[in-house]
């Protein structure tokens, strides 16, 4: 594959782009941070046993503005790319949110309007080529309306939807989209929260997020145990959502 | 950022606060102390008090450069040793020095100057290392290595964190023939004849190592096996590389009675006569060589609730093989229970203001913590004060400040560097509270 990471130096992003540099993927690197980029090119370089150089480019999904050109330095560095994987996004508490409404509109912008706007752009490069793969982390967050996370989980409600939708109109004409509902994991955007039962390790996910692209699926939740957890959550009568604090 | 337990390999747990996040830079700002895996067994990478805010380097684990020509590789203190060796084995290259577990970073290997079974060969992993990127405690960031801050350096390798944040660290790797071990153990009667067997090993083989039933008393005392080893030539070894050992782990547990004598002592009987031969010779996987308790996970539990410490010394040379037979005598008579040590043959000193090896034999042995504990930890420090010996502060928890300055003779200058790159010991740990009296 030719795979263009957004979000690819921190966290679950890290995790996939390793696992894609050593099977053997080309790997393009998207993020803020100039240096944060350099570093986890350095890094995904030193992984691979070729020689292999690793580009990146900055991105960021605060400023829409500048995704096209992104996207075209990947295409002319990978020589045109054929997967791309968004792990980037924002995450705040419930708490913090209802504090700070601008706090709020950056949230609900990055993790739904200026994410789906990105996919967009992928989406027609990938398209205009015949097709391709296009992962998305989402979050179990937004499979139903909860307390804890009110605002951050329903940008990821909106963003799974149009995902869906996505897979729906393109899948027959060779784009598949990945739908990734991670449940809890432990990063560095998830420290300081108390890990959960069945928290999960970068590395685990990003095996099986690989797996699952591999295999054109439209929808992961991971850990595996989460898929439980959230059909029992979305069964759950509104009722019962009410009383508790889940 | 909630107040969390964080604890060490031994159990011991103090309320903290724990940072994790992948920007260490930015992280170990205005926090005390680094920590990374968490496998000292005493209190080294515990917080002072639970206010204090340390800083995890695990998600600090990038790889920054690596030359295949010289084997130079530079990284954050956050990877681990189970990482670079799943990395680079395949590729032909390995740690010059890797401790007993895998399970350590880099920024911890510099930080306790680990040693392993080539100490006498290779001296300790801070030897290999060419420059440390820190943050000191007034928050600036330089890099030292022999040359550049030398003073700052070596008081930093083995100096057990207190010097400053190690962010990044440049280290050379070895180049291996193959990706196996050809190994060879002996059957060893006595502790007279386990000194002889690793005094004629250590010239013929790069790494030796011995483990000792320490619950045989009289003749048999020292008893045990002797492991020597070598990486395989590719002529010797196996086409395909070693596969992946299952991951165990430790499910439950124990009550504390679970490990007694007893049971101790019937697991030390089959550990010794599994060795049926006088002396085998064997291709072996390098991850059960060198790391035989990393194949289950979480065996700390073993010990129960209650947690154990390990008790780590090293006897010079010049004490002579005696001081080994009465320390052993000494072990065995204050109880104590542990089914194995670790017996090892050190090379020369290391330039480590703190290192713990020094030329001689250095013994390790577990310990459940017991209200008998502090009693035997000072018998034996003073046994082992009497002998010119020292302790490994990595595996610490029971010595008096007193005992330590008496085994230190470095102890000045590592606390003259201290009040020199951190007068206000902002830099501290529940450790150096206790060793060196800093401020709670």
């Amino acid at each position: 594959m030719k795979a263009v990471v957004l979000g690819g130096t921190a966290g679950m992003g890290r995790a996939v782009a390793r696992r894609l540099a050593e099977r053997g993927d080309e790997v393009f690197l998207m993020g803020r941070d100039a240096g944060d980029l350099a570093r986890s090119a350095a890094d995904l370089e030193a992984r691979k046993a070729k020689d292999a150089r690793v580009g990146y480019a900055v991105c960021d999904l605060e400023k829409p503005e500048g995704f096209a050109a992104a996207l075209d330095e990947a295409d002319r560095a990978l020589g045109g790319f054929d997967t791309v994987v968004v792990t980037a996004g924002m995450f705040a508490t419930q708490e913090a949110l209802e504090a700070d409404i601008e706090l709020t509109r950056r949230v609900l912008t990055v993790n739904y309007t200026n994410t789906v706007v990105f996919c967009e752009h992928a989406r027609k490069r990938l398209l205009e080529r015949g097709g391709g793969q296009l992962t998305v982390f989402s979050s179990v967050a937004g499979d139903r309306g909860r307390k804890p996370v009110a605002l951050y989980g329903s940008s990821k409600a909106g963003l799974s939807h149009y995902l869906e939708s996505l897979d729906h109109k393109f899948h027959a004409k060779g784009l598949s989209v990945l739908c990734v509902k991670p449940g809890f994991v432990k990063t560095g955007m998830t420290a300081g929260l108390k890990p959960p039962p069945f928290a999960g390790e970068p590395d685990a996910v990003a095996k099986h997020v690989v797996r699952a692209m591999v295999a054109r699926k439209p929808l992961l939740y991971t850990p595996a145990i989460w898929a439980l957890v959230m059909l029992v959550i979305r069964w759950l009568p509104r009722f019962v959502m009410r009383r508790i604090g889940f | 950022m909630a107040e969390a337990i964080l604890s060490g390999w031994g159990r011991l747990a103090l309320p903290g606060v724990e940072l994790l996040g992948e920007d260490l830079e930015s992280l170990s700002r205005g926090t005390t102390l680094s920590r990374g895996m968490g496998r000292s067994y005493g209190d080294s990478s515990l917080p002072a008090r639970g206010t204090d805010r340390v800083v995890s380097t695990r998600l600090a684990n990038r790889l920054l450069a690596f030359d295949a020509q010289t084997g130079v590789v530079r990284a954050e203190a956050g990877l681990s040793l189970v990482e670079l060796n799943r990395l680079f084995v395949p590729r032909g290259f390995f740690t010059p020095v890797t401790p007993g577990t895998k399970f350590v970073t880099l920024g911890g290997m510099v930080a306790s100057d680990v040693h392993g079974k080539n100490h006498h060969r290779e001296g300790c992993f801070g030897a290999h290392v060419r420059s440390l990127l820190m943050r000191l405690a007034d928050d600036s960031i330089v890099t030292c290595s022999p040359t550049e801050l030398p003073d700052l350096f070596y008081a930093t390798i083995g100096g057990m964190g207190l010097l400053g944040h190690i962010l990044e660290v440049e280290f050379t790797l070895h180049r291996i023939p193959s990706p196996w071990i050809f190994m060879e153990s002996e059957r060893v009667r006595d502790i007279d004849e386990f000194l002889a067997a690793l005094g004629r090993a250590a010239p013929r083989w790069p790494m030796t190592m011995g483990w000792i039933d320490c619950l045989q008393r009289g003749r048999s005392m020292g008893r045990g096996i002797l492991m020597a080893g070598r990486w395989a030539e590719p002529h010797e070894a196996p086409k395909e590389p070693p596969r992946a050992a299952p991951e165990l782990t430790f499910p439950v547990e124990l009550p504390n009675w679970a490990l007694n004598p007893t049971t101790a002592s019937l697991f030390n009987m089959a550990y010794y006569w599994r060795h049926t031969q006088q002396r085998v010779e064997t291709i072996v996987a390098p991850e059960p060589f060198f790391y035989p308790l990393d194949a289950i996970l979480h065996w700390n539990r073993a010990y129960g609730p209650r947690g154990f410490t390990q008790y780590q010394c090293v006897l010079p040379r010049a004490a002579g093989s005696a001081a080994v037979r009465e320390f052993m005598e000494l072990l065995t008579r204050l109880g104590g229970a542990s089914p194995l040590c670790v017996i090892k043959d050190c090379g020369p000193e290391g330039e480590g203001l703190l290192s713990f090896p020094l030329e001689g034999t250095s013994i390790a042995v577990d310990m459940a913590i017991s209200p008998d504990i502090q009693r035997i930890v000072d018998q034996l420090n003073e046994f082992v004060i009497a002998a010119g010996g020292r302790i490994y502060l990595t595996k610490d928890l029971f010595t008096r400040p007193e005992h330590f300055r008496a085994m230190e003779p470095r102890l000045d200058r590592f606390l003259a560097a201290r009040e020199k790159w951190d007068p206000q010991r902002r830099l501290r740990s529940a450790q150096s509270v206790r060793l060196f009296g800093d401020r709670a």
